[in-house]
């Protein structure tokens, strides 16, 4: 057939001219403002994933540049070069290196500051080498103008061979343009700055042939970056380097000064100085007071009050709603579908157990509003600068102060906010740990206890003694996070020297619309990632206690049947309804697993009541305030904690005849809630975070260790 | 001397960098043979150091910085 041999040409342009959608990547360093361009270019047209393998998160968001033709952005991690040096890096790294990959941009929108130009533009000039064409987005112009600096446009585009075009990303002006010149088909021409001439061609051939045959300066970046790894290729690439005497270090320096000797000649070309604007900035000036040795410290530990003050006083409005929310739609749906399993299903497991996790989305989310404006405006930079050498000693870094803080509100979100943390053993132990903190909800349960230990309104001085043992909970947890840092420093490995280098970046005010996005941001990976797992955690912990060994539960209901049908017995049928709920959880698989670990949690102070308390606390903590309330038959109002609390103070042991609840008991519980990992969600999203179900094992071995470990002790020591 | 020997507000080039591990770092973010800095803040405990860098301003702990050997302007 003499036709066959002519086979089409796979032709990207006419591919792209047919889909009509360019792919772009957004690529810049850290604080450069990508994400208020991306913010601005996308609006809400975007999608959250994660990128393939990894837990770097991938925003992915459309916008039009024309009538017909759209262009799908990508919002890369923000890096300062392309020798990746945390996951965040690897991921920008691996998607411009990688031709064959479906993402791989038609360009990169290459967003720098303006203000800080050279350091920006050196990932640039390795960017375009990759062989992808770039434009160059300059941003901050006001800043710089501010500092006396101003670039003419037109010779910087020139010097560098690439589009140039000035923005304000935060005001939104210039993204019209943006779009335009992203139209503009003149852009695709591709530049090259450094040049490996002076390396032996037949080791470029070499090593090309290894990993990357059309871009010999990506080709040596990948063998440079893969030849840490430890895997054959990795052992290949280190011979061919030994064989022709290759010094990947030596050339990595060289490479760089030599990038910035181009840079540098570029921006002064295309630079003017206004001689006396480089007054001293509002930056400086606020810097002193901000990292001031006492006034630096006043002003982090009075904004960490206020943040608490506003989590637990402003949440109570929207939690009562999220509450009457929940309640209403169980009301609904137990009048509204027949009466049966599928309907005690619904509204006592999985409601149930959503509205026990949904409660806290006010408080999360109040809690990532002031991280994300203090991040905004450059606060979070200087509170790791400032807690870097308290938390140095524990394994961690100043940044994993953000992470522990936060999870007083709630772990969850906490373990997803140490992705800033570039160092892989400081982030593992922040993670590790961070559940220690004393999180929303342990509260009630704490709130339950503490009543069961003393008076509602006892003070100590002037002080509400109720308010002070809270504290001593909270700094009990802290403690333990701390305590337990310090071990897992000797037991995790290092992979590389710990650095804190880290921009601090000036400060700015706050934009609503970039607050705005990163709440719903949060929020829905909140809702979506904890509910899931809730929900179904809550089934199969609503199948526990709503299903029972042998004919139990039939046993139960024809007994109550009989009851109600005597016309002389005293109860009225609430009150029935109640101790037959009791009497049914106590029978049920959830009882028969109580009694059954009684025995390991005897020695504790525990009975088996607890035990079940225990089991059913796995979906949230405070679900245990709820599980006592059934055991103790509180008809009613669940959230009615004085009965909870007498009917619980007035239990005896049935062998003894003391009461269970003693003081001794009491404390070893809140030891254990304050240390135990009863929280399925924070399991769930450790796994996700690690990708390894080795940490989540670990942590949840370790901390279930210290909580049955410490209360063993406590319960000794006091009876 | 070092740049954790530098003073507030004193100027200084950067000579070299000792730490090959750290240097490669250093670099990327501008820290190059030549450049300027001046230390502008020290972290209420003592360590790290923030010093302006060309334009803008990078903090480091007080031990990278032992590895940074510079010369008063």
């Amino acid at each position: 057939m003499v036709f066959s041999a002519v086979q089409p040409k796979p032709n990207t342009e006419i591919d792209r001219l047919l889909k009509q959608e360019l792919t772009v990547a957004l690529v810049g360093n850290p604080n450069s403002g990508k994400t208020s361009l991306f913010n601005a270019l996308t609006g809400l047209n975007y999608k959250v994933s994660n990128f393939p393998g990894t837990t770097v998160e991938k925003k992915t968001g459309t916008t039009k540049l024309s009538s017909d033709i759209t262009a799908q952005i990508i919002d890369l991690p923000g890096t300062y070069s392309l020798y990746p040096k945390s996951a965040d890096e690897l991921v920008t790294y691996e998607l411009l290196r990688n031709k064959s990959e479906t993402n791989f941009p038609d360009l990169v929108l290459f967003i720098a500051d303006a203000s800080n130009l050279k350091r920006n533009l050196l990932l640039l000039t390795q960017v375009a080498d990759l062989g992808v064409p770039v434009i160059l987005a300059l941003n901050m112009v006001d800043l710089a103008e501010r500092k006396g600096i101003f670039y003419d446009e037109k010779v910087l585009s020139e010097a560098l061979n690439i589009p140039v075009l000035s923005i304000n990303a935060r005001k939104r002006i210039g993204v019209k343009e943006i779009k335009e010149k992203l139209l503009d088909e003149h852009v695709r021409n591709r530049v090259k700055y450094f040049s490996l001439d002076f390396l032996d061609t037949k080791f470029l051939d070499e090593i090309s042939e290894f990993t990357d045959k059309r871009n010999h300066y990506a080709a040596l970046q990948y063998a440079i970056n893969a030849a840490h790894l430890i895997s054959t290729k990795s052992k290949q690439i280190r011979e061919i380097f030994e064989r022709h005497q290759f010094d990947a270090r030596a050339f990595q320096e060289k490479e760089i000064l030599e990038r910035y000797h181009m840079i540098d000649t570029a921006v002064r070309m295309s630079r003017k100085e206004k001689p006396g604007a480089l007054a001293r900035s509002f930056t400086q000036k606020a810097d002193k007071i901000v990292t001031h040795r006492f006034a630096g410290i006043a002003i982090f530990l009075g904004l960490l009050f206020m943040v608490f003050q506003a989590i637990f006083s402003w949440s109570t409005v929207p939690m009562e709603w999220v509450e009457y929310g929940f309640l209403k739609s169980s009301e609904w749906v137990e009048s509204t579908l027949p009466a049966g399993v599928l309907n005690d299903l619904l509204v006592h497991g999985v409601l149930a157990g959503l509205s026990g996790v949904m409660v806290f989305l006010p408080q999360i989310i109040i809690l990532f509003a002031f991280i994300a404006i203090l991040e905004d405006v450059g606060y979070m930079a200087r509170v790791g600068f400032i807690m870097d050498r308290i938390m140095r000693p524990f394994g961690m870094n100043g940044k994993s102060i953000v992470p522990l803080i936060s999870g007083m509100a709630c772990a969850v979100p906490s373990i997803m906010a140490t992705r800033s943390i570039e160092n892989k053993k400081e982030k593992l132990i922040t993670i590790l740990v961070t559940p220690l903190m004393s999180c929303s909800a342990r509260l009630p349960v704490y709130t339950l206890l503490i009543a069961m230990l003393i008076p509602e309104d006892a003070k100590w001085g002037p002080f509400n003694l109720h308010g002070i043992i809270l504290m001593l909970m909270y700094l009990l947890g802290f403690a333990a996070a701390l305590f337990s840092a310090f071990m897992f420093k000797f037991f995790i490995k290092a992979e590389r020297k710990n650095f804190f280098l880290m921009e601090l970046p000036s400060y700015k005010l706050p934009i609503v619309h970039n607050l705005l996005i990163t709440l719903y941001d949060k929020g829905s990976a909140f809702v979506w990632g904890a509910g899931k797992i809730i929900v179904a955690v809550s089934i199969i912990l609503w199948a526990l206690a709503s299903f029972g060994p042998r004919d139990n539960m039939k046993r139960i209901d024809e007994k109550y049947l009989t009851m109600a049908t005597e016309t002389n017995q005293p109860f009225t049928v609430e009150e029935l309804a109640t101790q037959k709920n009791t009497e049914k959880l106590q029978a049920s698989y959830a009882g028969e697993f109580g009694k059954f670990i009684e025995p390991v949690i005897k020695p504790i102070g525990f009975d088996w009541k607890i035990g079940i308390a225990l089991l059913t606390s796995l979906a949230a903590r405070e679900v245990f305030v709820g599980t006592m309330s059934t055991i103790y038959s509180v008809g009613g109002d669940v959230a009615d904690l004085q009965s909870i609390r007498t009917k619980m103070s007035n239990e005896k042991d049935p062998v003894t005849g003391k009461p269970v609840f003693s003081v001794a008991t009491v404390l070893s519980l809140m030891v254990f809630y304050a240390f135990a990992l009863q929280c399925m969600s924070t399991v769930s999203v450790v796994q996700t975070e690690t990708k390894s179900w080795k940490w989540a094992v670990i942590q949840f071995v370790y901390m279930t260790a210290l909580a049955y470990l410490s209360s063993l002790l406590v319960f000794n020591l006091l009876s | 001397m070092r740049l954790s020997q530098l003073r507030f507000g004193q100027e200084a080039v950067v000579e070299q960098i000792n730490d090959n591990e750290l240097s490669l770092k250093l670099l990327e973010m501008g820290l190059l043979p030549g450049e300027i800095v001046a230390l502008e803040n020290i972290a209420p405990f003592g360590d790290p150091i923030a010093v302006r860098v060309g334009e803008y301003k990078m903090c480091l702990r007080l031990e990278d910085a032992d590895c940074v050997m510079v010369k008063l302007k």
